[in-house]
């Protein structure tokens, strides 16, 4: 059995009297696409939070490449190579695109910032990725949703992670970005040595691009299958049962 | 879409002066600086002695200290803080340096070190209370400043002192006395503090922090530590000021030279520069073009022959009509742009 590039055993949160996250079991191996799946309010957001460092487990342990360890930030697990982008994108309005795309790792000639390297980074990371922008030095608030989107994915997958926590990365898109951010996680696929978690509540979407599937609900992974073993079918029966039992 | 964009401006390239101005008027700080040329001009045919040499020199004195403390809070605001008690740490440094030198016979240079050193504590706590108590700054820099009121007025009997015998001379001189000499440090560090918002991490990361605090903290940044140093900033300035007004007046007085006056004067400066008070956004240039502004506002009045309280009236009134003007001209910059 291969090493799990992240794995996640027994993680329970709970906001005060509600409780997110029960006894989360979950990994993702090297170079694997792990979809997650589950209702809103589920509990993504959080698990995704916990695993990215910016949320400390109530219980649980999380395991990087075969290490137990604390993440005690998101500083400390981007430097175990886990990168986040997250469901509200973490951009800055009044910040330029550039910036933005080395937010907290900017490129610096002490003491000052290197904007022009970062500004010919930004550039050529958004045009490899195909993000259609006039100009990097634009403030993210004058962009569009899709665009910010976009930005957000750029930064992570151009970050050297080993791991990708990508929460709703397709939210905002129109079909032709939507299509162009999957691209970008087909390549990071046959690249081979990048994993990564993505929530999607396209299931198509889901099964398009990911290896396998689990559902989240009720603070529990409750279903974790190949792709290929499933069908859009079963996944929407599984959700919609759920539903239905619970009415 | 990017493509047609493109074309449209190809085809309508404006003219190099043009775009000049254009740029000009979209920087935050194109207004302001308008505002204190017409002032200078109107007080200039109003008033022969208004740019004699003397004069300046006032103006230069009047602006210097609300400008340095206004560095201060610009970069409190632009974090999303704002400090009230600054203007009583300025009344309550030059004490500490007296203190240091007067009774424990502290070299000057370490005394002023020192009395920096504890003006900024008082903005660490300042700034602890704010990020790991949660409690707005509001409320939290009220409180210092009844507190530090209290203390300055406790250990000071309420009485001035004179300045302490080994500050008197050259380094009374270079700190505050000389003519030019308060306004030269506040240049210095408007120039320097202007980097630091615009080309250093740490400026990157105040305006990050004001402007999307969840999004920072969700990127790692910290935002309790950008927070509390700015803080801390902010009072060392204030404290740095206190000692160049008792420098310039000869005196140490817990009644002059500080209080809420200078906090008032700092944050007007800051906001008639350009400066938001939701977060995010600011100008350090446009806060020294506002402390100029307002010390010209009350040179010039006072010149043509109003009574200091007509020149409250006035500054109020001025106040809120740049501010006014400030919001109206903003919302057209960034209509303009996008
Ligand atoms: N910081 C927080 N404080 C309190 N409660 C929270 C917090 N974050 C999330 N919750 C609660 O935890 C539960 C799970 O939220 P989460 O955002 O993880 O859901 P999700 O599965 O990502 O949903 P969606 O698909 O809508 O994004 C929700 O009931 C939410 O209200
Ligand atoms: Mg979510």
């Amino acid at each position: 059995m291969t090493t799990a590039a992240l794995q996640a055993r027994g993680i329970a949160k709970r906001f005060g009297a509600l409780t997110a996250l029960s006894d989360i079991n979950l990994h993702v191996d090297p170079g694997e696409v792990l979809g997650l799946i589950g209702d809103n309010g589920a509990g993504k957001s959080t698990l995704i939070k916990i695993l990215c460092g910016y949320h400390q487990p109530d219980a649980g342990q999380i395991v990087v490449a075969g290490q137990e360890v604390t993440l005690r930030s998101v500083d400390h697990a981007r430097s175990l190579g886990i990168d986040t982008v997250y469901q509200d994108l973490a951009l800055i309005n009044e910040l330029s695109v550039y910036h933005n795309m080395f937010l907290n790792r900017e490129l610096v000639r002490w003491p000052l910032l290197n904007n022009r390297a970062m500004k010919r980074r930004a550039e050529r990371h958004l045009k490899d990725m195909g993000v259609n922008l006039p100009d990097v030095g634009v403030e993210v608030a004058k962009l569009s949703g899709g665009q910010r989107q976009a930005i957000a994915v750029a930064r992570s997958v151009y970050s050297d992670a080993k791991v990708l926590l990508l929460d709703e990365p397709l939210a905002a898109m129109g079909a032709k970005e939507g299509t162009m951010i999957l691209d970008v996680i087909r390549d990071l696929k046959r690249r081979g040595d990048v994993s990564v978690i993505i929530i999607a509540h396209n299931y198509a979407q889901v099964l398009d691009v990911c290896d396998r599937v689990n559902l989240l609900q009720h603070g529990r992974i409750t279903f974790d299958k190949r792709a290929a073993d499933t069908s859009l079918e079963e996944l929407t029966d599984l959700v919609v049962a759920d539903y239905r039992r619970r009415r | 879409m990017a493509d047609t964009a493109e074309r449209t401006a190809e085809e309508a390239p404006p003219r190099a002066p043009r775009r000049v101005l254009d740029a000009f008027l979209r920087r935050r700080e194109a207004s302001v600086l308008l505002v204190a040329l017409a002032l200078m001009v109107y007080f200039r045919a109003s008033s022969d002695v208004f740019l004699s040499r003397d004069n300046l020199v006032n103006i230069a004195q009047a602006t210097a200290p609300t400008a340095i403390v206004a560095v201060g809070i610009v970069l409190l605001l632009v974090s999303g803080e704002i400090d009230l008690s600054v203007g009583i740490v300025a009344a309550f440094a030059p004490f500490l340096l007296h203190f240091a030198i007067d009774y424990y016979g502290v070299p000057v240079l370490l005394a002023l070190v020192l009395a920096l050193a504890l003006a900024a504590f008082i903005g660490l706590v300042n700034g602890f209370i704010v990020t790991q108590l949660h409690v707005p700054s509001f409320v939290v820099t009220l409180g210092t400043f009844f507190a530090v009121q209290g203390l300055l007025l406790i250990t000071s009997h309420a009485y001035p002192v004179p300045i302490p015998e080994p500050v008197q001379g050259t380094f009374q001189t270079w700190i505050g006395a000389g003519p030019w000499a308060s306004i030269t440090w506040a240049v210095v560090i408007v120039a320097v503090f202007h980097v630091v918002l615009t080309r250093t991490r740490w400026g990157l990361h105040t305006i990050s922090v004001g402007g999307n605090p969840v999004g920072a903290t969700e990127a790692g940044i910290r935002a309790s530590r950008i927070k509390i140093g700015n803080f801390m900033i902010t009072s060392a300035l204030g404290g740095l000021v206190g000692i160049m007004e008792a420098a310039r007046i000869n005196t140490i007085d817990p009644n002059i030279g500080g209080g809420t006056t200078l906090t008032f004067y700092a944050i007007s400066a800051a906001v008639i520069g350009g400066t938001a008070l939701a977060g995010g956004s600011g100008t350090i240039v446009g806060a020294l073009l506002g402390a100029l502004v307002l010390a010209t506002l009350q040179n010039g009045f006072n010149l043509i022959g109003y009574s200091a309280n007509t020149i409250y009236l006035i500054l109020g009134l001025a106040i809120l009509a740049s501010m006014i003007a400030n919001q109206y001209l903003s919302r057209l910059r960034r209509a303009g742009k996008s």
